[in-house]
Protein backbone atom coordinates (compact mmCIF):
# COMPACT_ATOMS: atom_id res chain seq x y z
CA UNK A 1 0.00 0.00 0.00
CA UNK A 2 2.86 2.35 0.82
CA UNK A 3 4.41 1.93 -2.63
CA UNK A 4 2.85 4.96 -4.24
CA UNK A 5 3.59 7.09 -1.19
CA UNK A 6 7.27 6.11 -1.34
CA UNK A 7 7.63 6.34 -5.12
CA UNK A 8 5.99 9.75 -5.35
CA UNK A 9 7.75 10.96 -2.21
CA UNK A 10 11.14 9.89 -3.56
CA UNK A 11 10.64 11.60 -6.90
CA UNK A 12 9.43 14.84 -5.30
CA UNK A 13 12.22 14.66 -2.73
CA UNK A 14 14.89 14.30 -5.44
CA UNK A 15 13.30 17.13 -7.37
CA UNK A 16 13.23 19.34 -4.30
CA UNK A 17 16.91 18.62 -3.56
CA UNK A 18 17.87 19.34 -7.17
CA UNK A 19 15.90 22.59 -7.08
CA UNK A 20 17.36 23.65 -3.75
CA UNK A 21 20.96 23.03 -4.80
CA UNK A 22 20.48 23.81 -8.48
CA UNK A 23 23.63 25.96 -8.89
CA UNK A 24 25.79 23.10 -7.56
CA UNK A 25 23.88 20.18 -9.07
CA UNK A 26 23.43 21.51 -12.59
CA UNK A 27 26.43 20.59 -14.75
CA UNK A 28 26.27 23.82 -16.79
CA UNK A 29 25.04 27.38 -16.62
CA UNK A 30 21.41 27.07 -17.80
CA UNK A 31 21.69 30.30 -19.78
CA UNK A 32 25.13 29.73 -21.36
CA UNK A 33 24.73 29.62 -25.12
CA UNK A 34 27.20 27.99 -27.50
CA UNK A 35 26.06 27.84 -31.09
CA UNK A 36 28.77 25.30 -31.92
CA UNK A 37 27.14 22.89 -29.49
CA UNK A 38 23.54 23.40 -30.71
CA UNK A 39 21.10 20.49 -30.81
CA UNK A 40 23.41 17.91 -29.31
CA UNK A 41 21.55 14.62 -28.76
CA UNK A 42 21.31 12.89 -25.34
CA UNK A 43 24.23 10.76 -24.15
CA UNK A 44 23.30 7.38 -25.64
CA UNK A 45 22.93 8.64 -29.22
CA UNK A 46 25.60 9.17 -31.88
CA UNK A 47 27.12 12.61 -31.85
CA UNK A 48 26.55 13.18 -28.14
CA UNK A 49 29.06 15.37 -26.34
CA UNK A 50 30.29 14.16 -22.90
CA UNK A 51 28.91 16.30 -20.06
CA UNK A 52 25.70 17.18 -21.89
CA UNK A 53 23.67 14.24 -20.59
CA UNK A 54 20.30 15.12 -22.02
CA UNK A 55 21.57 17.07 -25.02
CA UNK A 56 21.30 20.77 -25.83
CA UNK A 57 18.70 22.99 -27.44
CA UNK A 58 19.06 24.98 -30.67
CA UNK A 59 21.05 27.70 -28.87
CA UNK A 60 23.41 25.15 -27.33
CA UNK A 61 22.03 25.40 -23.78
CA UNK A 62 22.23 22.26 -21.64
CA UNK A 63 18.75 20.64 -21.35
CA UNK A 64 19.44 18.92 -18.02
CA UNK A 65 20.70 22.12 -16.37
CA UNK A 66 17.71 24.08 -17.64
CA UNK A 67 15.34 21.44 -16.31
CA UNK A 68 17.00 21.51 -12.89
CA UNK A 69 16.71 25.28 -12.73
CA UNK A 70 13.15 25.07 -14.07
CA UNK A 71 12.29 22.80 -11.13
CA UNK A 72 12.96 25.75 -8.80
CA UNK A 73 10.19 27.81 -10.35
CA UNK A 74 7.85 24.84 -10.68
CA UNK A 75 8.21 23.76 -7.05
CA UNK A 76 8.11 27.30 -5.71
CA UNK A 77 4.84 27.93 -7.54
CA UNK A 78 3.51 24.52 -6.41
CA UNK A 79 4.27 25.09 -2.74
CA UNK A 80 3.33 28.74 -2.36
CA UNK A 81 0.34 28.86 -4.71
CA UNK A 82 -0.92 25.45 -3.55
CA UNK A 83 -0.74 26.34 0.14
CA UNK A 84 -2.30 29.79 -0.27
CA UNK A 85 -5.10 28.44 -2.45
CA UNK A 86 -5.76 25.71 0.09
CA UNK A 87 -5.81 28.09 3.06
CA UNK A 88 -8.21 30.55 1.44
CA UNK A 89 -10.49 28.03 -0.27
CA UNK A 90 -10.66 25.55 2.61
CA UNK A 91 -11.35 28.29 5.17
CA UNK A 92 -14.24 29.66 3.11
CA UNK A 93 -15.52 26.14 2.44
CA UNK A 94 -15.53 25.19 6.13
CA UNK A 95 -17.24 28.45 7.11
CA UNK A 96 -19.93 28.00 4.45
CA UNK A 97 -20.51 24.33 5.26
CA UNK A 98 -20.48 24.68 9.03
CA UNK A 99 -22.35 27.93 9.66
CA UNK A 100 -24.62 27.58 6.58
CA UNK A 101 -27.21 30.43 6.46
CA UNK A 102 -26.11 33.71 4.93
CA UNK A 103 -22.37 32.95 4.99
CA UNK A 104 -23.07 29.87 2.88
CA UNK A 105 -25.30 31.81 0.50
CA UNK A 106 -22.67 34.50 -0.10
CA UNK A 107 -19.73 32.11 -0.48
CA UNK A 108 -21.60 29.60 -2.65
CA UNK A 109 -22.95 32.28 -5.04
CA UNK A 110 -19.44 33.75 -5.29
CA UNK A 111 -18.08 30.30 -6.18
CA UNK A 112 -20.80 29.82 -8.81
CA UNK A 113 -20.00 33.15 -10.44
CA UNK A 114 -16.25 32.56 -10.22
CA UNK A 115 -16.47 29.15 -11.84
CA UNK A 116 -18.37 30.52 -14.82
CA UNK A 117 -15.15 32.19 -16.08
CA UNK A 118 -13.02 30.00 -18.37
CA UNK A 119 -9.96 29.42 -16.14
CA UNK A 120 -7.14 29.59 -18.71
CA UNK A 121 -8.47 32.78 -20.28
CA UNK A 122 -9.01 34.19 -16.81
CA UNK A 123 -5.38 33.45 -15.97
CA UNK A 124 -4.08 35.02 -19.17
CA UNK A 125 -6.23 38.09 -18.52
CA UNK A 126 -4.97 38.35 -14.95
CA UNK A 127 -1.31 38.09 -16.00
CA UNK A 128 -1.91 40.71 -18.65
CA UNK A 129 -3.24 43.04 -15.95
CA UNK A 130 -0.76 42.12 -13.20
CA UNK A 131 2.24 41.92 -15.54
CA UNK A 132 4.41 38.80 -15.91
CA UNK A 133 6.46 37.55 -12.99
CA UNK A 134 6.55 34.82 -10.34
CA UNK A 135 4.27 36.74 -8.00
CA UNK A 136 1.66 37.25 -10.72
CA UNK A 137 1.57 33.53 -11.52
CA UNK A 138 1.07 32.66 -7.88
CA UNK A 139 -1.64 35.29 -7.50
CA UNK A 140 -3.40 34.15 -10.66
CA UNK A 141 -3.48 30.52 -9.46
CA UNK A 142 -4.79 31.51 -6.04
CA UNK A 143 -7.45 33.82 -7.47
CA UNK A 144 -8.69 31.21 -9.93
CA UNK A 145 -8.43 27.97 -7.99
CA UNK A 146 -9.68 28.76 -4.46
CA UNK A 147 -13.16 27.78 -5.70
CA UNK A 148 -12.06 24.16 -6.15
CA UNK A 149 -11.29 23.93 -2.42
CA UNK A 150 -14.27 25.98 -1.32
CA UNK A 151 -16.72 23.74 -3.15
CA UNK A 152 -15.31 20.35 -2.14
CA UNK A 153 -14.57 21.31 1.46
CA UNK A 154 -18.02 22.89 1.87
CA UNK A 155 -19.68 19.64 0.76
CA UNK A 156 -17.44 17.59 3.03
CA UNK A 157 -18.12 19.91 5.99
CA UNK A 158 -21.88 19.74 5.34
CA UNK A 159 -21.86 15.96 5.48
CA UNK A 160 -19.68 15.92 8.61
CA UNK A 161 -21.92 18.55 10.22
CA UNK A 162 -24.91 16.22 9.90
CA UNK A 163 -23.12 13.54 11.95
CA UNK A 164 -24.31 12.98 15.51
CA UNK A 165 -20.88 13.69 16.97
CA UNK A 166 -21.60 17.36 16.25
CA UNK A 167 -24.92 17.18 18.13
CA UNK A 168 -23.12 15.27 20.85
CA UNK A 169 -20.54 18.07 21.15
CA UNK A 170 -23.44 20.48 21.67
CA UNK A 171 -24.91 18.20 24.35
CA UNK A 172 -21.49 18.23 26.01
CA UNK A 173 -21.53 22.04 25.99
CA UNK A 174 -18.87 22.73 23.38
CA UNK A 175 -19.11 26.10 21.64
CA UNK A 176 -19.91 26.21 17.93
CA UNK A 177 -16.47 27.54 17.00
CA UNK A 178 -14.68 24.96 19.12
CA UNK A 179 -16.83 22.22 17.56
CA UNK A 180 -15.75 23.37 14.11
CA UNK A 181 -12.05 23.42 15.03
CA UNK A 182 -11.79 20.44 17.37
CA UNK A 183 -14.43 18.04 16.04
CA UNK A 184 -15.01 18.72 12.34
CA UNK A 185 -11.60 19.92 11.16
CA UNK A 186 -9.73 16.69 12.04
CA UNK A 187 -12.32 14.77 10.03
CA UNK A 188 -11.94 16.83 6.86
CA UNK A 189 -8.14 17.10 7.09
CA UNK A 190 -7.46 14.00 4.93
CA UNK A 191 -9.59 15.51 2.16
CA UNK A 192 -7.81 18.86 2.55
CA UNK A 193 -4.40 17.18 2.26
CA UNK A 194 -5.40 15.17 -0.80
CA UNK A 195 -6.77 18.32 -2.44
CA UNK A 196 -3.69 20.33 -1.45
CA UNK A 197 -1.26 18.01 -3.20
CA UNK A 198 -3.60 17.77 -6.18
CA UNK A 199 -3.62 21.57 -6.30
CA UNK A 200 0.19 21.61 -6.19
CA UNK A 201 0.19 19.42 -9.29
CA UNK A 202 -2.33 21.71 -10.95
CA UNK A 203 -0.21 24.75 -10.04
CA UNK A 204 2.76 23.14 -11.81
CA UNK A 205 0.60 22.60 -14.90
CA UNK A 206 -0.79 26.14 -14.84
CA UNK A 207 2.71 27.57 -14.51
CA UNK A 208 3.80 25.42 -17.48
CA UNK A 209 0.80 26.56 -19.56
CA UNK A 210 1.50 30.20 -18.80
CA UNK A 211 5.18 29.72 -19.62
CA UNK A 212 4.15 27.93 -22.79
CA UNK A 213 2.17 30.95 -23.97
CA UNK A 214 5.06 33.14 -22.85
CA UNK A 215 3.13 34.82 -20.05
CA UNK A 216 5.22 33.43 -17.25
CA UNK A 217 8.38 35.02 -15.93
CA UNK A 218 11.10 36.59 -18.07
CA UNK A 219 12.82 34.37 -20.63
CA UNK A 220 16.04 34.64 -18.59
CA UNK A 221 14.76 32.07 -16.11
CA UNK A 222 14.35 28.61 -17.57
CA UNK A 223 10.92 27.04 -16.99
CA UNK A 224 9.54 23.66 -18.05
CA UNK A 225 6.70 25.28 -19.94
CA UNK A 226 9.10 27.62 -21.73
CA UNK A 227 11.33 24.67 -22.68
CA UNK A 228 8.32 22.77 -24.03
CA UNK A 229 7.35 25.81 -26.11
CA UNK A 230 10.89 26.15 -27.51
CA UNK A 231 11.18 22.43 -28.07
CA UNK A 232 7.93 22.35 -30.01
CA UNK A 233 9.39 24.48 -32.81
CA UNK A 234 12.25 22.03 -33.40
CA UNK A 235 10.60 18.76 -32.44
CA UNK A 236 11.62 17.05 -35.70
CA UNK A 237 15.30 17.98 -35.39
CA UNK A 238 15.73 17.79 -31.59
CA UNK A 239 12.84 15.91 -29.91
CA UNK A 240 14.72 15.77 -26.59
CA UNK A 241 14.24 19.48 -25.93
CA UNK A 242 10.47 18.85 -25.82
CA UNK A 243 10.25 15.32 -24.45
CA UNK A 244 12.43 15.52 -21.32
CA UNK A 245 10.72 18.54 -19.69
CA UNK A 246 7.33 17.17 -20.73
CA UNK A 247 8.05 13.81 -19.10
CA UNK A 248 9.38 15.52 -15.95
CA UNK A 249 6.24 17.63 -15.78
CA UNK A 250 4.09 14.54 -16.17
CA UNK A 251 5.96 12.62 -13.45
CA UNK A 252 5.81 15.58 -11.06
CA UNK A 253 2.09 16.18 -11.43
CA UNK A 254 1.38 12.46 -11.10
CA UNK A 255 3.59 12.27 -8.01
CA UNK A 256 1.75 15.15 -6.34
CA UNK A 257 -1.64 13.51 -6.76
CA UNK A 258 -0.33 10.10 -5.66
CA UNK A 259 1.38 11.66 -2.65
CA UNK A 260 -1.96 13.12 -1.59
CA UNK A 261 -3.79 9.81 -1.90
CA UNK A 262 -0.98 8.04 -0.08
CA UNK A 263 -0.98 10.54 2.80
CA UNK A 264 -4.76 10.38 3.05
CA UNK A 265 -4.68 6.60 3.45
CA UNK A 266 -1.81 6.82 5.89
CA UNK A 267 -3.36 9.32 8.28
CA UNK A 268 -6.93 8.10 8.25
CA UNK A 269 -7.45 5.97 11.38
CA UNK A 270 -10.52 4.36 9.83
CA UNK A 271 -8.76 3.27 6.64
CA UNK A 272 -5.48 2.42 8.32
CA UNK B 1 -37.19 16.81 36.98
CA UNK B 2 -38.93 17.79 33.75
CA UNK B 3 -42.20 19.70 33.46
CA UNK B 4 -43.36 20.08 29.90
CA UNK B 5 -46.45 22.13 29.08
CA UNK B 6 -48.21 22.48 25.75
CA UNK B 7 -44.99 21.94 23.82
CA UNK B 8 -45.20 22.75 20.12
CA UNK B 9 -42.47 22.57 17.52
CA UNK B 10 -42.62 23.19 13.79
CA UNK B 11 -40.17 23.08 10.92
CA UNK B 12 -40.35 25.16 7.74
CA UNK B 13 -41.55 23.05 4.82
CA UNK B 14 -39.00 23.95 2.15
CA UNK B 15 -40.62 21.62 -0.40
CA UNK B 16 -43.69 23.86 -0.52
CA UNK B 17 -41.94 27.20 -0.21
CA UNK B 18 -43.46 29.78 -2.56
CA UNK B 19 -41.07 31.58 -4.93
CA UNK B 20 -41.18 34.65 -2.72
CA UNK B 21 -42.07 34.75 0.93
CA UNK B 22 -41.81 32.43 3.87
CA UNK B 23 -42.27 28.66 3.58
CA UNK B 24 -45.29 27.07 5.33
CA UNK B 25 -44.64 25.40 8.70
CA UNK B 26 -45.10 21.69 9.41
CA UNK B 27 -46.03 21.07 13.01
CA UNK B 28 -44.16 18.04 14.41
CA UNK B 29 -45.11 18.32 18.08
CA UNK B 30 -48.71 19.37 18.62
CA UNK B 31 -49.04 20.53 22.19
CA UNK B 32 -47.48 17.94 24.52
CA UNK B 33 -47.82 18.15 28.30
CA UNK B 34 -46.21 15.67 30.69
CA UNK B 35 -43.90 15.45 33.70
CA UNK B 36 -40.88 13.31 34.40
CA UNK B 37 -40.54 13.13 38.19
CA UNK B 38 -37.16 12.40 39.75
CA UNK B 39 -36.22 8.71 39.67
CA UNK B 40 -38.72 7.76 36.99
CA UNK B 41 -37.75 5.80 33.91
CA UNK B 42 -40.11 7.06 31.23
CA UNK B 43 -40.57 5.16 28.01
CA UNK B 44 -41.50 7.26 24.99
CA UNK B 45 -42.94 5.01 22.30
CA UNK B 46 -44.32 5.70 18.86
CA UNK B 47 -43.98 4.77 15.22
CA UNK B 48 -41.64 6.51 12.82
CA UNK B 49 -42.75 10.07 12.19
CA UNK B 50 -44.54 10.23 15.53
CA UNK B 51 -42.13 12.98 16.68
CA UNK B 52 -40.45 11.02 19.46
CA UNK B 53 -36.89 11.89 18.43
CA UNK B 54 -37.87 15.53 17.85
CA UNK B 55 -39.36 15.58 21.34
CA UNK B 56 -36.10 14.19 22.73
CA UNK B 57 -34.00 16.78 20.92
CA UNK B 58 -36.31 19.57 22.09
CA UNK B 59 -36.01 18.37 25.70
CA UNK B 60 -32.22 18.62 25.44
CA UNK B 61 -32.60 21.95 23.63
CA UNK B 62 -30.85 20.78 20.50
CA UNK B 63 -33.99 22.22 18.92
CA UNK B 64 -35.92 25.29 20.01
CA UNK B 65 -39.69 24.82 20.54
CA UNK B 66 -42.07 27.20 18.76
CA UNK B 67 -44.28 27.55 21.85
CA UNK B 68 -45.02 26.01 25.21
CA UNK B 69 -42.57 25.60 28.09
CA UNK B 70 -39.91 23.12 29.13
CA UNK B 71 -38.85 23.34 32.75
CA UNK B 72 -35.81 21.40 33.86
CA UNK B 73 -35.46 21.15 37.64
CA UNK B 74 -37.45 24.36 38.02
CA UNK B 75 -35.57 26.36 35.39
CA UNK B 76 -37.40 27.42 32.24
CA UNK B 77 -35.06 26.32 29.43
CA UNK B 78 -37.53 26.73 26.56
CA UNK B 79 -35.87 29.70 24.91
CA UNK B 80 -32.48 29.93 26.66
CA UNK B 81 -29.61 30.83 24.33
CA UNK B 82 -26.72 28.42 23.83
CA UNK B 83 -24.31 30.33 26.18
CA UNK B 84 -27.02 30.40 28.86
CA UNK B 85 -27.63 26.67 28.41
CA UNK B 86 -23.96 25.68 28.54
CA UNK B 87 -23.56 25.59 32.36
CA UNK B 88 -26.77 23.51 32.58
CA UNK B 89 -25.78 21.06 29.88
CA UNK B 90 -23.75 18.79 32.16
CA UNK B 91 -26.99 17.98 34.01
CA UNK B 92 -28.96 16.57 31.07
CA UNK B 93 -27.16 14.15 28.81
CA UNK B 94 -28.03 12.03 25.83
CA UNK B 95 -27.13 8.63 24.43
CA UNK B 96 -27.49 8.59 20.67
CA UNK B 97 -29.02 6.00 18.38
CA UNK B 98 -25.99 5.36 16.18
CA UNK B 99 -22.69 5.37 18.06
CA UNK B 100 -20.78 5.13 14.77
CA UNK B 101 -22.06 8.62 14.00
CA UNK B 102 -22.13 10.07 17.52
CA UNK B 103 -18.56 9.09 18.45
CA UNK B 104 -15.99 11.21 16.62
CA UNK B 105 -14.01 8.64 14.56
CA UNK B 106 -10.77 10.54 15.18
CA UNK B 107 -10.81 10.32 18.94
CA UNK B 108 -9.83 7.41 21.11
CA UNK B 109 -12.28 6.16 23.72
CA UNK B 110 -10.42 8.02 26.48
CA UNK B 111 -10.68 11.33 24.62
CA UNK B 112 -14.34 10.73 23.81
CA UNK B 113 -15.24 10.35 27.48
CA UNK B 114 -12.72 12.89 28.83
CA UNK B 115 -13.61 15.71 26.40
CA UNK B 116 -16.99 16.65 27.97
CA UNK B 117 -15.47 16.32 31.49
CA UNK B 118 -12.75 18.83 30.61
CA UNK B 119 -15.30 21.19 29.05
CA UNK B 120 -17.14 21.35 32.36
CA UNK B 121 -13.92 21.72 34.34
CA UNK B 122 -14.44 18.52 36.32
CA UNK B 123 -11.62 17.28 38.49
CA UNK B 124 -9.87 13.90 38.34
CA UNK B 125 -10.65 13.34 34.66
CA UNK B 126 -8.55 10.17 34.35
CA UNK B 127 -10.18 8.61 37.41
CA UNK B 128 -13.66 9.45 36.18
CA UNK B 129 -12.95 7.98 32.74
CA UNK B 130 -11.71 4.73 34.22
CA UNK B 131 -14.69 4.50 36.60
CA UNK B 132 -17.08 5.14 33.70
CA UNK B 133 -15.44 2.33 31.71
CA UNK B 134 -15.84 0.05 34.74
CA UNK B 135 -19.51 0.95 35.10
CA UNK B 136 -20.33 -0.05 31.52
CA UNK B 137 -18.17 -3.16 31.73
CA UNK B 138 -15.44 -2.20 29.29
CA UNK B 139 -11.81 -3.18 30.04
CA UNK B 140 -9.47 -0.29 30.85
CA UNK B 141 -7.21 -0.95 27.85
CA UNK B 142 -10.10 0.05 25.57
CA UNK B 143 -9.25 3.66 26.44
CA UNK B 144 -6.72 3.81 23.61
CA UNK B 145 -8.99 2.29 20.96
CA UNK B 146 -10.74 4.14 18.18
CA UNK B 147 -14.51 3.67 17.73
CA UNK B 148 -14.09 1.66 14.51
CA UNK B 149 -11.99 -0.87 16.41
CA UNK B 150 -14.97 -1.73 18.64
CA UNK B 151 -18.07 -3.86 18.05
CA UNK B 152 -21.50 -2.24 17.86
CA UNK B 153 -22.40 -3.18 21.43
CA UNK B 154 -19.05 -1.96 22.77
CA UNK B 155 -19.47 1.33 20.91
CA UNK B 156 -22.86 1.88 22.48
CA UNK B 157 -21.29 1.18 25.88
CA UNK B 158 -18.82 3.99 25.19
CA UNK B 159 -21.82 6.24 24.40
CA UNK B 160 -23.37 5.28 27.75
CA UNK B 161 -20.07 5.80 29.59
CA UNK B 162 -19.68 9.25 28.06
CA UNK B 163 -23.11 10.30 29.34
CA UNK B 164 -22.63 8.70 32.78
CA UNK B 165 -19.18 10.20 33.40
CA UNK B 166 -20.68 13.67 33.70
CA UNK B 167 -22.92 12.44 36.56
CA UNK B 168 -25.99 14.04 35.01
CA UNK B 169 -29.39 14.33 36.72
CA UNK B 170 -31.18 13.16 33.61
CA UNK B 171 -30.29 10.98 30.62
CA UNK B 172 -32.17 10.69 27.36
CA UNK B 173 -31.63 7.44 25.48
CA UNK B 174 -32.78 7.77 21.87
CA UNK B 175 -33.38 4.36 20.24
CA UNK B 176 -30.06 3.19 21.65
CA UNK B 177 -30.52 -0.49 20.87
CA UNK B 178 -32.27 -0.36 17.52
CA UNK B 179 -28.97 -0.46 15.59
CA UNK B 180 -27.64 -3.49 17.46
CA UNK B 181 -28.00 -7.22 16.89
CA UNK B 182 -30.29 -9.12 19.25
CA UNK B 183 -27.64 -10.39 21.68
CA UNK B 184 -25.94 -6.99 21.99
CA UNK B 185 -29.40 -5.46 22.45
CA UNK B 186 -30.01 -7.73 25.41
CA UNK B 187 -26.60 -6.95 26.90
CA UNK B 188 -27.00 -3.19 26.56
CA UNK B 189 -30.53 -3.33 28.01
CA UNK B 190 -29.36 -5.45 30.95
CA UNK B 191 -26.55 -2.98 31.57
CA UNK B 192 -28.93 -0.04 31.43
CA UNK B 193 -31.51 -1.57 33.79
CA UNK B 194 -28.70 -2.47 36.22
CA UNK B 195 -27.38 1.12 36.07
CA UNK B 196 -30.88 2.51 36.57
CA UNK B 197 -31.18 0.46 39.77
CA UNK B 198 -27.69 1.29 41.06
CA UNK B 199 -27.65 5.00 40.31
CA UNK B 200 -31.39 5.73 40.68
CA UNK B 201 -31.24 7.56 37.38
CA UNK B 202 -33.98 9.65 35.89
CA UNK B 203 -34.16 8.40 32.34
CA UNK B 204 -36.25 8.91 29.24
CA UNK B 205 -36.03 5.96 26.90
CA UNK B 206 -37.22 6.53 23.35
CA UNK B 207 -38.09 3.42 21.36
CA UNK B 208 -40.46 2.11 18.73
CA UNK B 209 -40.50 -1.26 20.45
CA UNK B 210 -42.88 -1.76 23.39
CA UNK B 211 -41.25 -5.02 24.47
CA UNK B 212 -38.00 -3.14 25.13
CA UNK B 213 -39.91 -0.43 27.05
CA UNK B 214 -41.63 -3.05 29.16
CA UNK B 215 -38.34 -4.36 30.53
CA UNK B 216 -36.95 -1.01 31.53
CA UNK B 217 -39.56 1.65 32.15
CA UNK B 218 -41.83 2.53 35.03
CA UNK B 219 -44.08 4.83 32.98
CA UNK B 220 -44.91 4.91 29.31
CA UNK B 221 -45.92 7.76 27.04
CA UNK B 222 -47.40 6.79 23.67
CA UNK B 223 -46.89 9.30 20.88
CA UNK B 224 -48.80 9.30 17.60
CA UNK B 225 -48.58 12.02 14.94
CA UNK B 226 -47.09 14.52 17.39
CA UNK B 227 -49.73 14.00 20.09
CA UNK B 228 -49.78 12.02 23.31
CA UNK B 229 -52.43 9.34 22.88
CA UNK B 230 -51.84 7.63 26.20
CA UNK B 231 -49.66 7.87 29.28
CA UNK B 232 -49.78 5.30 32.02
CA UNK B 233 -47.78 3.12 34.38
CA UNK B 234 -46.12 0.33 32.40
CA UNK B 235 -48.07 -2.50 34.04
CA UNK B 236 -51.41 -0.70 33.56
CA UNK B 237 -50.63 0.01 29.94
CA UNK B 238 -49.86 -3.62 29.16
CA UNK B 239 -52.90 -4.89 31.11
CA UNK B 240 -55.48 -2.50 29.77
CA UNK B 241 -54.37 -0.27 26.90
CA UNK B 242 -56.77 2.66 26.58
CA UNK B 243 -55.99 4.00 23.13
CA UNK B 244 -56.51 2.17 19.84
CA UNK B 245 -53.01 3.08 18.71
CA UNK B 246 -51.52 1.51 21.86
CA UNK B 247 -53.43 -1.70 21.13
CA UNK B 248 -51.99 -1.71 17.62
CA UNK B 249 -48.48 -1.31 19.01
CA UNK B 250 -49.08 -4.12 21.51
CA UNK B 251 -50.40 -6.38 18.77
CA UNK B 252 -47.19 -5.77 16.82
CA UNK B 253 -45.01 -7.39 19.51
CA UNK B 254 -44.08 -10.89 18.35
CA UNK B 255 -44.91 -13.42 21.08
CA UNK B 256 -43.08 -16.73 21.32
CA UNK B 257 -45.45 -19.49 20.24
CA UNK B 258 -45.15 -22.57 22.46
CA UNK B 259 -46.97 -24.80 19.99
CA UNK B 260 -44.79 -24.03 17.02
CA UNK B 261 -42.82 -26.92 15.62
CA UNK B 262 -39.75 -26.70 13.42
CA UNK B 263 -40.68 -28.06 10.03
Amino acid sequence: MGARLWLSGTWLGLLALAALFAPWVAPHDPLAQDLFLGRLPPFWMDGAEPGYWLGTDSLGRDVLSRMIHGARIALMVALIAGTLTCLIGATLGVLAGFYRGWSDRIISRLVDIWMAFPPVLFAILLIAVLGPGLLSIILAIVIIDWTRFARVIRAETLSQGAMDYVASAQVAGRTRFSTMIAEILPNILPTVIALLTLEMGIAVIVEAILSFVNLSISTDSPTWGGMIAEGRTSVHQAWWVLVFPLFTLFLTVLSFSQLGEGLKDRFDPVLR
Amino acid sequence: MYEIRNLRLSFPDMAHKPLFGAPPQIEILKGLSFDIPKGVVLGIVGGSGSGKSTLGRAMLRLLEPSSGTIRFDGTDITHLSEPELRPLRRRFQMIFQDPMSSLNPRRQVHGLIAGPLRLHGMEDVTGRVSRALDMVGLPQNFATRYPHELSGGQRQRVGIARALALEPDFILADEIVSGLDVSSQAQVLNLLSQLVDELRMTLAFISHDLSVIRRLCTRVLVLHHGKIVEQAETAALFDAPAADYTRELLAAIPLPDPYQEWA
